[in-house]
């Protein structure tokens, strides 16, 4: 039981060791390029921009379950 | 760094934390974890209707990752979640309609602060009387390994409040709604009426009102905790996606500073909704009990300082 603990708690720290490069590759990546985008939207198109809002975390949720869940898994089939 | 929409300067890492903490209590309690995150976004000094929009875009997100995970647990009954997302957008249109003619009046602040405390403080009373009286009861029975056939019954909890939720589900009212993934089998309207009340208190007190929502589909409709922790989550995922549309067309959201806080929701979430699995349905309801308490005591604070935190 305790063996397992540890083994789920060294994976969960791999993976979080992995998706802070991940996110923070994101930050600078996609945060930078939509940033000005998404400003000049919210100042000249609001419908579009609620739309648009809706979409992108919506869609960021998706992919970055898809992504831990994914990293997960691997990590899971590595320390086995 | 800046974020240009709602025009404040704010240090990423602190985001993802925020986010990961709120992340962590959506998935176990299936709350929004609004309470926290206005506060903890208006410390940063971002105006109050950004911080109010913004989060309700951010437990879209949250909520979309919780409600998945609860679903591949078998944790969401879709046709509640359904029919309470009707209610509560219906709520929570007449709770923002209040606080606007308060705000006309002149004495919002006042009024929803001690509703707020009022509410939050009744919460946590009850449920810890409730789930302490429960796990009593519980004490002497006797824990025997449960089949896989007998899963979806072992979801099933006991309630001291049980015998007033039973004449609830008995009350016939036209149309019954069978819904054979809660097991129960309740009138629409007591339904609805759920739904509304935590609509209202969603539009009037800001955030998914997950805080009064989960306590009610226990006590009043009687679904079990985990069902009602996914459920709640799954139909807070449709309410406040609503939110943040109308919201996003008044110009309260600023998504950069939501997108942010979600990286960090992710990883809490994942951890919150495993937790619920090694936790019975009244020591999770136990564990809530201090989560409205810290809204109450952050708006006594208010109240007393006269600080907006």
């Amino acid at each position: 039981m305790k063996k397992d603990a540890a083994k789920s708690l060294s994976v969960f720290a791999a993976e979080l060791a992995i998706y802070s490069v991940l996110v923070t590759g994101y930050f600078f990546l996609v945060l930078h390029v939509l940033g000005n985008w998404l400003y000049q939207l919210e100042t000249q198109h609001r419908v579009l921009y609620a739309v648009v809002a809706i979409l992108l975390i919506a869609g960021q949720a998706v992919v970055l379950d898809a992504v831990s869940t994914g990293l997960l898994r691997l990590l899971r089939r590595y320390w086995r | 760094m800046f974020f240009p929409i709602s025009h404040s300067h704010i240090n990423p890492l602190y985001l993802v934390i925020v986010g990961f903490v709120i992340g962590i209590l959506g998935g176990f309690f299936g709350v929004g974890g609004s309470f926290i995150a206005g506060p903890a976004l208006r410390l940063m000094g971002v105006d109050w209707n950004y911080a109010v929009g913004t989060d309700l875009a951010h437990i879209v997100g949250k909520s979309i990752v919780a409600a998945r995970k609860h679903r591949t647990l078998g944790n969401v009954d879709m046709k509640l979640g359904m029919i309470m997302a009707l209610g509560t957008i219906a709520g929570a249109e007449g709770g923002a309609q209040l606080i606007q003619a308060l705000k006309r009046a002149g004495n919002v602040n006042t009024v929803v602060s001690w509703v707020a405390i009022v509410v939050y403080v009744g919460i946590s009373v009850f449920m810890l009387w409730e789930s302490h009286k429960t796990l009593k009861l519980n004490k002497g029975r006797s824990r025997r390994p449960v089949s896989d056939v007998k899963a979806a019954v072992s979801k099933a909890d006991h309630s001291a409040f049980g015998p007033v939720t039973k004449k609830i589900q008995q009350m016939n009212i036209w149309p019954m709604i069978n819904l054979p993934t809660s097991g129960i089998q309740i009138s629409l309207w007591t339904i609805l009426a759920v739904a509304v009340v935590g609509g209202f208190f969603s539009g009037f007190l800001g955030g998914g009102a997950g805080y009064i929502r989960m306590p009610s589909m226990v006590y009043v409709l009687g679904v079990p905790t985990h069902l009602a922790v996914g459920t709640d989550l799954f139909e807070i995922v449709i309410s406040a996606s609503y939110g943040t549309f109308t919201h996003a067309i008044k110009g309260n959201v600023d998504i950069l500073i939501a997108l942010v806080m979600h990286t960090g929701a992710v990883v809490g979430a994942q951890i919150g909704v495993v937790a619920t699995q090694y936790f019975a349905g009244p020591k999770i309801r136990l564990a809530f009990v201090p989560l409205p308490l810290i809204g109450a005591a952050i708006v006594i604070y208010t109240l007393v300082t006269g600080h907006k935190f």
